[in-house]
């Protein structure tokens, strides 16, 4: 055997060892928004249900930090996260609501089966607040403090183990 | 039901694949062994189920069976049904199944058809392709299963990524596709040359048009995902040095190598372990670039829905068989002789120049797309761009194409250099004359200069070798070469020019303005909303015109999906014979004094630069006419072979006596 015909597999188990290394490294695939530490983008925008309010920036500004939670009735995450706005409601947040891309039959039939945690649902039809806030997919939520700036991304659905650090993120920024 | 067939095809493949690795193995250690007659009809049989479940599949999400989880998840039922099919492929556990599938198809083919081989041979070959089957059946069924269901229908699908909604789809996956598991065959066909040490002319004739084929597809599918992401992206670049992007160029190059010293062995009985060698890397390349792109230990724009379990799935894989390929090549490569030897000024010897330039700019590609990789592990974050890929690769690329220019025109086995002075000196003063022309018109980079130079003694060199030669007897695989090197050619202009002579204007106008461009004037008619079956978009209406010729109305959009929610910006183009204007509108910029809408406009004009993808196209060309060239010469063959041998069975009928072995 000439060693020569052994660097090939030397080069390839030195790749190996390194990817494998590499693999067990944790790694945060997420893009976070640009727009955090920004205020947040002046929007107005329409109610996505009959009866409520829509929602625009000023009602972020004044009184307690908030949570902006951007949801859809078409979004089987949102369904997940639903039991776990909930409990945040029943701690006292309040959370705005955007609607993507949605209907008010289909925002109606979705919060009678899985519970109405916001204060005010705005309609975003063309995802215009979407791509302005830099939310990458839906659902997505926002810690605002009470100026209106953004302090918080908080990418995918909220679990349960998210509650108490979505409590906490608020307590920080009021 | 659909699924539930689908996945039993896939457990009956995997099931058959392990057969024929047996019946493979069996075949090799003993020609008598009765279990070695399973393995042909194994590969073929199991050709025909994965393909099955993939059709399966297919038909899922042609009518949107929202049950299945991957439908779900990647469809949606109001997206465009050529979307719906072509999104079959637009994610990780349908892609794996496209690629197992050609997988299992390109084995049949071997085991079907294949019959010039020894059979000890053939038996080894098709052992390892069943070997490689079985791990990626196992990989897609047990951590990438595209049948699973859904506990409850989903009510509605997520819809599928927008920049995948589009024709370029339909053709640039499953092309790459063929193309990178094609090489599976020659890296099989490798192996099993190595295990049972039977390199030799023949077998190289029989891996040729394996490579070939699968080359073709390749160049195909690169030229085409180039091409879409040109146009798809908005950023009018054509090659983004992306980690993915280069997954595919490295075993293109690799394969490039190799189809060429297959051909020294075929025709010289030379190179021998360096064919073997490449046959490994080429596959090993393919594999390497699955991992690369789905395990998500690099960052790239291509990225699939990335998993580490998956990952370390995959390297296991790489381990067993690329880790498995190269220590058998360490063990036996030493057991194979070295081949004929030859002067360096030789066909050759050109050749093998050629292959050592491909495999440093393999190596080169290699390196930079693992570098991040590397620093990582010590928690620097790098991205290797342009600025490294473009010239590193060219100082071998140059030499290469000098080389690939005369190499034709030379021997096999020893010529004299003085014998082809005249086409050397042409071709010297042509490289010459281009670059004092160029440098005397303006101020270009090194690269694209040099770039053009050697386009064009190339493809004049393409063509030399049929200088003073009887065009109708020319052998239909030299037309193939030909043309494939002027296809490089072509492609390697365009390239140039662009990267020499593109301009590039970014305004924001109001509607109204005009924009002058290289010669071009663009005016904004209007911008205005419109509406498509999955999307919203700004649509500006632009009046371009070039001198006094007739204006032609052009119309970018700037889309959004709303599922999944996206913006993608759809460019125009519009092709004339000398190059491409290239427009993309962006966001809304504010207001001018008089109070106009603004908007951004970004306009490109690209001289030439639809070669490069013609002259990708003249390469698939020449590539398909050498396959067809090759198969006429072994059908020819096979034919007199048969008549030979009817004659001597007549003649030993008739004279009833000994009939001399006729000489080899």
């Amino acid at each position: 055997m000439r060693l020569v015909y052994l660097v090939p597999l030397a080069l390839f188990l030195f790749f190996a060892g390194l990817a494998g290394y590499m693999l067990t490294q944790p790694k945060d695939q997420n893009v976070p928004s640009q727009m955090i530490e920004q205020p947040l983008p002046d929007f107005a925008l329409e109610p996505a249900l009959e009866g409520m309010p829509g929602a625009s920036r000023s009602d972020f500004v004044g009184g307690e930090p908030r949570l902006l939670n951007i949801w859809a009735s078409w979004c089987l995450p949102c369904i997940a996260e639903a039991p776990h706005l909930e409990r945040l409601k029943e701690e006292g947040v309040e959370i705005v609501g955007v609607a993507v891309r949605d209907t008010p039959q289909a925002v109606e039939g979705f919060l009678s089966r899985h519970g109405n945690p916001y204060s005010r649902i705005g309609s975003d039809d063309i995802s215009e607040l979407m791509l302005e806030i830099g939310a990458s997919g839906v659902p997505e939520t926002y810690v605002i403090d009470a100026e209106g700036n953004i302090r918080y991304q908080h990418i995918g659905d909220i679990r349960e183990s998210d509650v108490p650090m979505l409590l906490e993120k608020l307590e920080e920024v009021r | 039901m659909i699924a539930e067939l689908g996945l039993a095809a896939l457990w009956l493949s995997a099931a058959l694949a392990v057969l024929q690795m047996v019946a493979g193995a069996m075949g090799y250690r003993s020609d008598k062994a009765s279990l070695a007659i399973y393995a042909r009809p194994a590969a073929v049989v199991q050709a025909f189920l994965a393909t099955l479940a993939f059709f399966l599949l297919l038909y899922a999400f042609a009518i949107t069976d929202l049950s299945i989880k991957l439908v779900a998840t990647n469809s949606h039922s109001m997206k465009p049904f050529v979307y719906k099919l072509t999104g079959t492929w637009g994610n990780h556990e349908g892609s794996m199944l496209l690629w197992v599938a050609v997988l299992a198809l390109s084995g049949g083919l071997l085991a079907g058809l294949e019959r010039r081989l020894p059979e000890r041979t053939m038996s080894a070959t098709l052992g390892v392709q069943g070997f490689v089957a079985l791990g990626f059946y196992a990989f897609l069924i047990l951590s990438s299963n595209p049948f699973e269901r859904l506990p409850v229908p989903a009510p509605e699908g997520s819809g599928l990524n927008p920049l995948l909604q589009d024709i370029g789809l339909a053709i640039h996956p499953p092309t790459l596709y063929i193309g990178y598991v094609g090489l599976s065959v020659a890296f099989s066909l490798a192996m099993g040359a190595l295990i049972t040490k039977q390199v030799t002319p023949d077998f190289a004739k029989v891996m040729r048009p394996w490579v070939l084929a699968a080359w073709v597809f390749l160049t195909f599918g690169i030229g085409a995902g180039s091409y879409w992401a040109y146009y798809e992206l908005g950023w009018g670049g054509w090659w983004f040095w992306d980690p993915v992007e280069n997954a595919s160029l490295m075993p293109w190059l690799a394969a490039t190598a190799l189809l060429h010293s297959v051909s020294v062995l075929a025709a010289r009985d030379a190179l021998r372990t360096w064919t073997i060698m490449l046959g490994v890397v080429a596959f090993s390349m393919s594999m390497l670039g699955t991992f690369l792109v789905r395990s998500g230990v690099l960052t790239s724009v291509h990225a699939f829905a990335v998993d580490p379990e998956r990952g370390t799935f995959i390297l296991v894989l790489l381990g067993l068989y690329i880790g498995g390929a190269l220590a058998v090549f360490a063990l036996r490569a030493s057991t194979i002789s070295e081949g004929k030897r030859f002067s360096a000024t030789s066909r050759e010897g050109a050749l093998v120049f050629n292959n050592v330039m491909l495999s440093a700019i393999l190596a080169i590609v290699l390196l930079g797309t693992l570098y991040p990789l590397l620093t990582e592990a010590f928690d620097v974050r790098v991205s290797v761009g342009p600025p490294y890929f473009n010239p590193a690769s060219a100082i071998f690329a140059i030499p290469m194409f000098a080389v690939m220019a005369v190499g034709p025109l030379l021997r096999w086995k020893d010529d004299n250099p003085r014998r082809i002075q005249f086409e050397l000196a042409l071709l010297g003063a042509v490289v010459i004359a281009i670059i004092a022309v160029v440098a005397i018109f303006g101020e270009y980079p090194v690269l694209p200069i040099l770039g053009l130079a050697f386009a064009i003694a190339l493809a004049i060199g393409a063509f030399l070798p049929l200088r003073g030669r009887n065009l109708k007897r020319v052998p239909t695989a030299t037309w193939g070469m030909v043309l494939a090197h002027f296809g490089v050619a072509v492609s390697l202009f365009g390239m140039a020019s662009e990267s020499a002579f593109t301009s590039e204007r970014l305004a924001a106008v109001a509607p109204g303005d005009i924009e002058e461009v290289a010669g071009w004037s663009v005016e904004l008619e209007s911008v205005s909303p419109v509406a498509g079956p999955n999307w919203t978009a700004f649509e500006a209406r632009l009046n371009v015109s070039r001198g006094d010729g007739e204006t032609v109305e052009m119309r970018p959009q700037n889309r959004n999906f709303w599922a999944p929610p996206q913006a993608t910006s759809e460019s125009a183009l519009l092709t004339r014979w000398d190059g491409q204007l290239y427009i993309v509108i962006g966001d809304a910029a504010g207001v001018d004094e008089a109070g106009n809408q603004r908007w951004q406009l970004r306009v490109w004009w690209k001289p030439f630069v639809t070669f490069i993808w013609y002259g990708g196209l003249i390469i698939v060309l020449g590539g398909i006419i050498s396959i067809v060239g090759r198969m006429q010469v072994d059908l020819k063959r096979r034919r007199f072979a048969a008549k030979a041998k009817q004659r001597r069975d007549e003649e030993a009928e008739l004279g009833g006596g000994v009939v001399p072995e006729p000489a080899e």
